[in-house]
């Protein structure tokens, strides 16, 4: 079947088997590569995207359900090579990663949680950022400085 | 995956036509439980119809004390309604701790009622509730719906369309999730309702699901209190023991899970 959807700003479209998942059609039909796939019980959350500004795993959704939707992957937050996304910033100076496997979503899913917050007028502790990366799992890192990342990251992402 | 035929329904009538068509047709609502039992091959419909164009299964609606809640209404959605939340707070607690950001913003509570997981959260709410699940076919009353393990009163082909309760006067939820899944490992829910009735609900802990407890809600009715808890036997005959806890522990945990609901 066609599906169409706006990823990272741009129509795409593609003709592919109806039990495609989103998380291949991103990465088989369309070649954007950053965004991972770490299981295949959907715990990880390397998968992790917006779809219509909310974050989902892609693993865990056909891509038929976002037809017409709106997706952002990792690849959509920089505007160019040397302007990143605050978040993308703060997880490089606060050494938030080590193999990088788990960041495209764990940067995703921070974005999100950031920007759910700040329309909300909540304040992002420490604690509420573990809790919110409940559905990230990372095997290098011990979470300490992702959690400093996110943490910096909030707080340069004020206009966002 | 198996191969399947992917159609989106805009209305719950829609839906049933197009599951009544299919040969082996399965309802696509949030897809959290669904997409990875299809994903390991232990589920192969012939067709599958995803509900996320109905418009007639969403919404919160609360009038007076009495709430409904459409079948494709996201676990985050009931966390963050704000009236949902000055009037009946257990239940928008119980769906802000349902596994992590990703899966409350897809899954719902209608897939989560269809499914009942032995240690689905949302059982336990729609059980101690007394709430109504409406159907494409009918409306269920929740002590008739539960039947045990991933089994319910649902027909083949039928679909759920709305949960409806009164909000209770005092409420609330107490759960120990899985440090892995974060499912519940025990999870009691307690309600007293405008009359002084009172109910009390388990999930997690069961080997027939989620059931309700007749000696916890003997002891709260007479005394609405932590301390009510500490007299009260629980049973270990026909709890879980599996390698996160045997049934002693479990037995302990539901009392414990119930004074955190007393608050
Ligand atoms: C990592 C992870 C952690 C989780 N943690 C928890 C947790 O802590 N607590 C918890 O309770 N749950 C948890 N879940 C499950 C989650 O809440 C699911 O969303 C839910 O159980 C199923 O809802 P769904 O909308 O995704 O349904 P789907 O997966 O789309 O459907 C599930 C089943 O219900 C049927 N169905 C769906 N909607 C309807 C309908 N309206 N009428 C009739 N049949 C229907 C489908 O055909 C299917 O058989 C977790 C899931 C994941 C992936
Ligand atoms: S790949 Fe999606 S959760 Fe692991
Ligand atoms: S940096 Fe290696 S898995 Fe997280």
């Amino acid at each position: 079947m066609k599906i169409a959807m706006t990823v990272n700003g741009k129509s795409v479209s593609r003709d592919v088997a109806d039990n495609t998942l989103l998380v291949e059609y991103i990465r088989d039909n369309l070649r954007l590569t950053g965004t991972h796939v770490g299981c295949d019980t959907s715990q990880c959350g390397a998968c992790v995207v917006h779809v219509d500004g909310k974050a989902m795993k892609s693993c865990t959704m056909l891509a038929a359900s976002a037809e017409g939707a709106a997706v952002t992957t990792v690849e959509g937050l920089a505007k160019s090579k040397d302007d990143l996304h605050p978040m993308q910033v703060a997880f490089k100076e606060n050494h938030g990663l080590q193999c990088g496997f788990c960041t495209p979503g764990m940067i995703m899913t921070a974005t999100d949680m950031v920007a759910r917050y700040q329309l909300e007028g909540k304040t992002l502790t420490e604690e509420s950022i573990r809790h919110e990366l409940e559905g990230n799992i990372c095997r290098c890192t011990g979470y300490h400085n992702i959690v400093k990342s996110i943490a910096d990251g909030a707080s340069k992402m004020t206009s966002v | 995956m198996y191969e399947t035929n992917f159609h989106k329904a805009a209305t719950a009538q829609e839906a049933a036509a197009l599951l009544n068509a299919s040969e082996d047709g399965k309802i696509l609502a949030g897809g959290q439980t669904l997409i990875p039992t299809m994903k390991q091959r232990l589920a192969d419909p012939t067709d599958v119809i995803d509900l996320s164009g109905a418009a007639d299964l969403r919404g919160i609606n609360i009038s007076g004390d009495q709430v409904t809640i459409g079948a494709m209404v996201t676990h985050a959605e009931v966390a963050g309604h704000a009236a949902l939340a000055a009037l009946c707070p257990s239940i928008s607690q119980l769906a802000a701790n349902i596994g992590d950001p990703s899966v409350r913003h897809r899954g719902t509570i209608g897939g989560s009622l269809a499914n009942n997981d032995p240690a689905a959260d949302y059982p336990a709410a729609v059980l101690a509730l007394n709430a109504r699940i409406r159907t494409s076919l009918r409306e269920i009353a929740a002590d008739d719906y539960f039947e045990g393990m991933f089994t319910t009163a649902l027909e083949d082909h039928e679909i759920i369309t709305a949960i409806s309760f009164t909000a209770p006067t005092q409420g609330g939820y107490g759960k120990f999730p899985n440090p892995a899944s974060r499912y519940a490992m025990a999870g009691v829910f307690v309600a007293k309702s405008a009359d002084g009735t009172v109910r009390v609900a388990v999930t997690g802990a069961s080997e027939d699901g989620v059931h309700r407890h007749g000696g916890l809600e003997a002891a709260l009715s007479a005394d609405w209190s932590a301390s009510a808890v500490d007299g009260v036997e629980i049973s270990s005959d026909g709890l879980l023991s599996d390698l996160h806890g045997n049934a002693e522990y479990r037995a302990n945990l539901i009392k414990v899970m119930t004074k955190r609901a007393l608050g």
